[in-house]
């Protein structure tokens, strides 16, 4: 049945963790077994990191981890020590995906948002590796990331439409 | 769902992990890119008492050229091998392999040490070390060993890690001249586990016949099997429509799959069969990868 | 052949539009929040003292719950309490979810938390309320449980028969039987020359919205009130249920939606563990918040679409159709589902089947029959994704059987465009389609001739490609006909609230909600085209029963229908209004003013008179210049509600390209096309977004989707990696164009668009790999269309 001999009696471990996210200086009492998006969500009141699924499926908790794109709920918050986070908000704010946010809202590549987030994270970790990515590899790219609105064209065609953008702006290499 | 709870500790060196691993025996669970702890964790498949995390370990990580062999450390992320010159020249079955593992996000975190160590039935590198004959090295606080993929992996999601032992490396013969390599697998969407896959590796001599041939299935068991009633089939020929088949109906001697979701023992081991005569068409057109790219 | 689709034309010059913002693609202003990761979705909510429940779930199927123990769990850390199904029901009353217009329907009494017995998996047995979820989640382990096992019924042919009853009062396991027979129904079967029969089956799935169902209550003992954030589609709805079941003053609920992510219909019903979340609120006295997870949204979320229906097409040989026969068998849950009845899906499939076919005799029988599985109930296009498989695919064996062009069996049997209205052998009405034009259109637009011949040639080097037609029509814009005359008290109408604030801008309320489809920004075309103002100027608010009228919510593809013809009609009160104070301003007469582009202008010269800021600065803060007796009445409610017609149909025309892998099973989806008529399209953009998406949706199903239980009952695959939605790298471009019919039934003239991509493409794509296969003579009848599946028709697997 279930195992709780093994949990019971178990107290929660908490963990301090010092880390920056979207820039500032984050110190906090964590505990370990909170994975960093709750941390982000329920500590930092960030909740524009969502979750979908939190098994690692469907991409909604994207965020940066050191730059890398990482499956926010497949990591726990402690692995965050001494990292750098930047979420859809400090991506916002800084302009980074100010293109690809103008670019889906022109092709409508969001209705009810939700994978909205990830799903731009997602294009803009693809931007950098790949300059010129035909339409399949864009496809390929974000088949991790889960969206039931808009059946994926829309989105396809706004990551296009972003990539030749930044390319004419002289962003992209 | 939110994971149990459990007591961590970032191990500060190798050391250091082999101790706590020892000390806690079962109880204990070691995290590298967490990829596949964390959503087992999270969907409370497992209590663990305790989470060592190693991932910091920077004896664990890179890629190494020794001699013969292609020394992978466990931490290395599917991400770094993807980009790795050395593991293109001198393991192409595992270059050929990493794109299908998962997605993006995934691939840079997860490690090849959690792989190997998780021995999916359905995961790519499990087949890969088979195929290309490599060696785990698993230390723990009592020594270290070297053991063969092909005595490693013992089971559904078992292998030879004792419950203190911590997979360390794995040393990939390098691909030697005349050697060929294919791989492909099924599934219903990019990224997916296969459904049913092959990592295959040859060697062709000068007269085009094969002198050599690894089949490691995957997804097809509880564990990669080498298909050796196939491969004996082709010893001693050239591929070709008719050897091919020869070595297609071995397979029923060499694989047993089981019923799973997605499909019927029949369907998989038709699907090997498919998948056998693709990769084996590949190679001989020497379409796949080979040594000598 | 895919290609990224070229941005569409927007205008904002209003002057040179002849219809204002109406047939123009404006982007959603109300997508910014949401792309920077700020929009507020229920659990982004934060309330003080919030308290979360976590559910103890049956493991079993169908059981007795003989002992249930909960003190162990009372005691772990956090916890604030445990209630059983006993507790709950003390403040939340049962319910049956049966309508008075689906004659002989029953069902039992359901609990919010289960009372004595189990009956399907994943059923909440208890309630854990903690300080946070994961320590309600760790208390769950503490609850002991003694189950007494009862017979499991999951095959639906032996919950027809009946030989286990679940609910042993109500005598066998039917929820709902339907007979039609038209009266020359056997005199035309016995004259036709062709009969084709077919049995398809489709897989049960579900809607896997991305926000997993979420509820927030909170209750205040001081008031005897309850606020309610909900992600749900029909607020005023969930009002008068929380309301009548809690025991609580209809005007002292308040039901809040905020951004929603995606809901499909998922989120349109009512649901066990959210009715007990809100009277775990009251019990408590506190705010208690429920966020489903992934899992539990496996289980508990509602299922919809397991069928198994023999379908019969007789014809003449010359391929004109004669009748249609149907006898549909269909697997709900335990409960039919309250307030719309699990009989609605079924009763859909009775109703459209044969569809946009010219046909006078017909015959159906349904059973809909309870399991212990999940429950079922409506899901984006309802019964549509069968009724149009079953008709499209016994079309397309009719025309193979004639060796007739399956374009041309449809051509020579649509109804033709001008014989409406039309009665249709089930008893529906149809005011007007246009079959025909859509056919001509989707045939040129895919270059029908033109991939027959690439067929051809194609399959003379051993590659398998098909095409796959689909016609459809489909239910939009539904009256009272739908629920109301039931007894249900689900509004049909709907009422939008206009309002010119001091500052010259628009408030717009609207009682139609916004999941992400787009209703928002359709609302604010309407309402700046109607009142005359720029749209940078409207703001729509949407789902607040304090605020928004009375109204009916998003189901059944009604929102730019019914809330748009509203704000229609409230925009031109409006404008009528502030005219009314501008001609007092002015003392101008009224007839020889307008307003445009966001000032009062002399219709004639089409000089600007006076700045609608200046007229709000007067009306609001000068009354006191204006002629004696004036008052200025610049808010305006209209409500509106289809009269004329039941249902608005649309139709449209799809079609599918796939290619056939004959060796592994394996389909590619090379490219889809769909025309549709869903009358005047307001904003294209979103219209064909909502086509695309609903496509992709239907894809799932007829691909990809199953939820794959045990014979006890045990769902299998219950985790986004096991139970496979579409994902981008496996879906094709999709091509969407329009003709436009609009109803006259409103001045918009707009029909619903948000379910017809989801009716009509599991039909196209079947059609599409069984032509692929037809030279193989392999044919498939059994979604999802798996490799396996494929592998069997074709003879290469067992």
């Amino acid at each position: 049945m279930n195992d709780h001999s093994t949990t019971a009696g178990l107290s929660e471990q908490g963990m301090r963790v010092q880390l920056r996210v979207n820039g500032e200086r984050v110190d906090r009492e964590v505990l370990v077994r909170q994975h960093l998006v709750d941390f982000l969500r329920e500590d930092l009141g960030l909740t524009g990191s969502h979750l979908g699924c939190e098994h690692g499926v469907c991409g909604a908790c994207s965020v940066l981890l050191d730059g890398e794109l990482v499956r926010g709920c497949l990591t726990l918050a402690v692995q965050a020590q001494g990292k750098q986070v930047q979420t859809i908000e400090g991506l916002s704010d800084s302009g980074e995906l100010a293109v690809l946010q103008q670019a889906f809202l022109e092709h409508n590549a969001m209705q009810c948002g939700f994978c909205t987030p990830g799903m731009l994270l997602t294009a803009l970790s693809l931007m950098k590796e790949d300059s010129e990515p035909s339409r399949e590899t864009i496809r390929a790219y974000i088949s991790g990331n889960y969206c039931r609105c808009t059946g994926y064209q829309a989105i396809v065609d706004a990551i296009e439409t972003a990539i030749s953008r930044s390319k004419a702006q002289g962003a992209l290499s | 769902m939110k994971a149990p709870s459990f007591a961590y500790q970032k191990a500060a060196n190798l050391e250091e992990a082999m101790q706590l691993m020892h000390q806690h025996g079962d109880g204990a669970r070691l995290l590298a890119g967490g990829q596949s702890l964390l959503p087992a964790l999270n969907l409370r498949l497992t209590h663990p008492q305790w989470l060592i995390d190693i991932a910091g370990l920077d004896e664990l990580r890179g890629e190494r050229l020794k001699g013969s062999v292609l020394e992978v450390a466990a931490l290395s992320t599917h991400r770094e091998l993807m980009q790795s010159d050395l593991v293109m020249r001198h393991v192409p079955l595992l270059a050929l392999a990493v794109p299908y593992v998962a997605h993006a996000a995934i691939r840079n975190r997860g490690t090849i040490g959690g792989s190997l160590a998780l021995a999916d039935p359905a995961a790519e590198y499990p087949a890969v070390a088979l195929a290309c004959a490599a060696s785990m090295r698993l230390k723990s606080v009592r020594g270290e060993r070297m053991v063969a993929a092909a005595d490693y992996f013992q089971g559904l999601y078992q292998t030879a890690l004792a419950s203190d032992e911590i997979l360390c490396a794995v040393e990939f013969p390098v691909a030697q001249p005349g050697e060929r390599f294919g791989f492909q697998e099924l599934a219903r969407r990019h990224g997916d586990y296969a459904m049913a896959g092959l990592a295959a590796r040859g060697q062709w001599g000068e007269d085009g016949k094969l002198q050599a041939l690894h089949l490691a299935f995957f997804a097809l068991g509880d564990r990669p099997v080498l298909a050796q009633k196939a491969a004996s089939c082709l010893i001693g020929q050239s591929i070709e429509p008719m050897t091919i088949r020869h070595a297609q109906e071995a397979l029923d001697q060499d694989l047993t799959p089981p019923d799973d979701l997605q499909a019927r023992a029949a369907t998989k081991l038709h699907w090997a069969k498919v998948l056998l005569g693709r990769v084996l068409a590949e190679m001989a057109l020497d379409k796949g990868a080979s040594s000598d790219e | 052949m895919n290609a990224r689709s070229e941005l569409p034309v927007q205008t904002s010059d209003q002057s040179k539009l002849q219809n204002g913002y109406i047939g123009q693609s404006i982007p959603r202003s109300g997508a910014k929040r949401l792309l920077q990761g700020r929009g507020t979705y229920l659990d982004d909510i934060r309330l003080p003292r919030l308290a979360h429940v976590a559910f103890f779930r049956s493991p079993h199927a169908h059981a007795r719950i003989k002992s249930l123990t909960l003190d162990n769990a009372r005691k772990q850390a956090g916890v604030i309490a445990v209630f059983n199904g006993q507790d709950v029901a003390a403040f939340c009353s049962a319910w049956v979810g049966v309508l008075g217009h689906l004659k002989g329907i029953k069902s039992a009494a359901q609990h919010a938390v289960a009372v004595d017995r189990v009956c399907w998996q994943g059923e909440a047995v208890a309630a854990v309320i903690a300080e946070s979820r994961r320590q309600a989640e760790d208390a769950l382990d503490f609850i002991e449980a003694e189950w007494e096992l009862l017979p499991v019924v999951t095959d639906m042919r032996d919950a027809l028969a009946g030989h286990s009853v679940i609910h042993p009062e109500l005598g066998d396991n039917i929820c709902f039987h339907r007979e039609l027979k038209t009266e020359g129904f056997e005199a035309a079967w016995a004259s036709a020359d062709v009969v084709v029969e077919k049995t398809y089956r489709f897989g049960r799935h579900t809607g896997v919205c991305n926000e997993p169902r979420a509820i927030l209550a909170d209750y205040n003992p001081a008031e005897h009130s309850l606020t309610v954030y909900h992600a749900t589609q029909a607020p005023n709805m969930m009002q008068d249920i929380f309301s009548r079941h809690l025991n609580i003053p209809e005007s002292n609920i308040r039901v809040i939606c905020k951004d929603v992510g995606g809901s499909f219909g998922i989120k349109v019903h009512v649901y066990p563990d959210e009715m007990a979340t809100a009277a775990l609120s009251v019990m408590l006295r506190r705010p208690v918040k429920f966020q489903a997870d992934r899992a539990e949204s496996f289980v508990t979320d509602i299922h919809a679409r397991e069928h198994e229906a023999t379908v019969r097409l007789a014809c003449k040989r010359d391929g004109q159709i004669v009748a249609f026969d149907l006898e549909d068998l269909t697997a709900i849950g335990p409960y039919s589902v309250y307030p719309r009845t699990s009989g609605i899906e079924g009763n859909q499939v009775v109703n459209l089947t044969g569809g946009p076919y010219r046909h006078l005799q017909y015959r159906a029988k349904l059973d809909v029959v309870f399991t212990n599985k999940n429950v079922t109930c409506q899901y984006r296009a309802v019964g549509h994704p069968i009724a149009v498989a079953l008709t499209e695919g016994i079309v397309d064996e009719a025309a193979r059987s004639l060796d007739m062009d399956p374009a041309e069996f449809r051509r020579i049997n649509l109804i033709a465009d001008d014989q409406y209205p039309y009665s249709f052998p089930s008893g529906i009405k149809f005011e007007k389609l246009s079959h025909h034009q859509c056919l001509d259109r989707l045939l040129a637009l895919m270059d029908y001739e033109g991939l027959r011949k690439q067929q051809a040639a194609l399959r003379e080097q051993g590659v398998y490609r098909g095409i796959g037609l689909a016609a459809m029509i489909e239910v939009t814009n539904p009256s009272p006909a739908f629920y109301g005359v039931g007894g249900a008290r689900i509004s049909a109408q709907d009422g939008a609230t206009i309002r010119l604030d001091p500052a010259g801008m628009i408030q717009v309320l609207v009682s139609v909600t916004e999941q992400g489809q787009g209703t928002e920004a359709v609302f604010a075309q309407i309402a700046a085209t109607a009142v005359g103002v720029s749209i940078d100027k409207v703001r729509v608010m949407t789902g607040d029963t304090a605020v928004t009228p009375y109204g009916g919510g998003t189901w059944a593809s009604r929102g730019a229908g019914i809330g748009g013809e509203a704000v229609l009609q409230a925009g031109k009160a409006l404008r009528s209004n502030m005219l009314d104070v501008a001609a007092a301003i002015l003392q101008l007469d009224k007839a020889s003013l307008d307003v445009r582009h966001n000032a009062v202008i002399s219709k004639l010269s089409g000089e600007l008179k006076l700045e609608i800021s200046e007229l709000g600065r007067i009306a609001y803060f000068r009354p006191d210049t204006l002629p004696m007796g004036f008052q200025s009445e610049l808010t305006v409610t209209r409500h509106y509600t289809p009269r004329e017609y039941g249902f608005t149909f649309t139709n449209g025309m799809q079609a599918s390209l796939v290619e056939v892998d004959i060796d592994t099973g394996f389909v590619k989806l090379l490219k889809h096309w769909c025309v549709e008529d869903c009358g005047t399209v307001i904003n294209p953009m979103l219209v064909d977004e909502q086509i695309r998406g609903g496509i992709v949706q239907g894809i799932g199903g007829a691909m990809l989707e199953e939820c794959l239980y045990t014979d006890d009952g045990q769902l299998l695959n219950g985790s986004m990696a096991d139970y496979l939605v579409p994902m981008s790298a496996e879906m094709p471009d999709i091509v969407v164009d329009h003709v436009q019919t609009p109803t006259r039934s409103s001045e918009l003239g707009a029909k619903g668009a948000g379910e017809a991509g989801t009716a009509g493409a599991p039909a196209a794509i079947m059609n599409a790999i069984n032509d692929a296969l037809a030279p193989l003579g392999a044919n498939l009848s059994t979604q999802p269309f798996t490799p396996e599946r494929v592998l069997q028709a074709l003879g290469k697997v067992a």
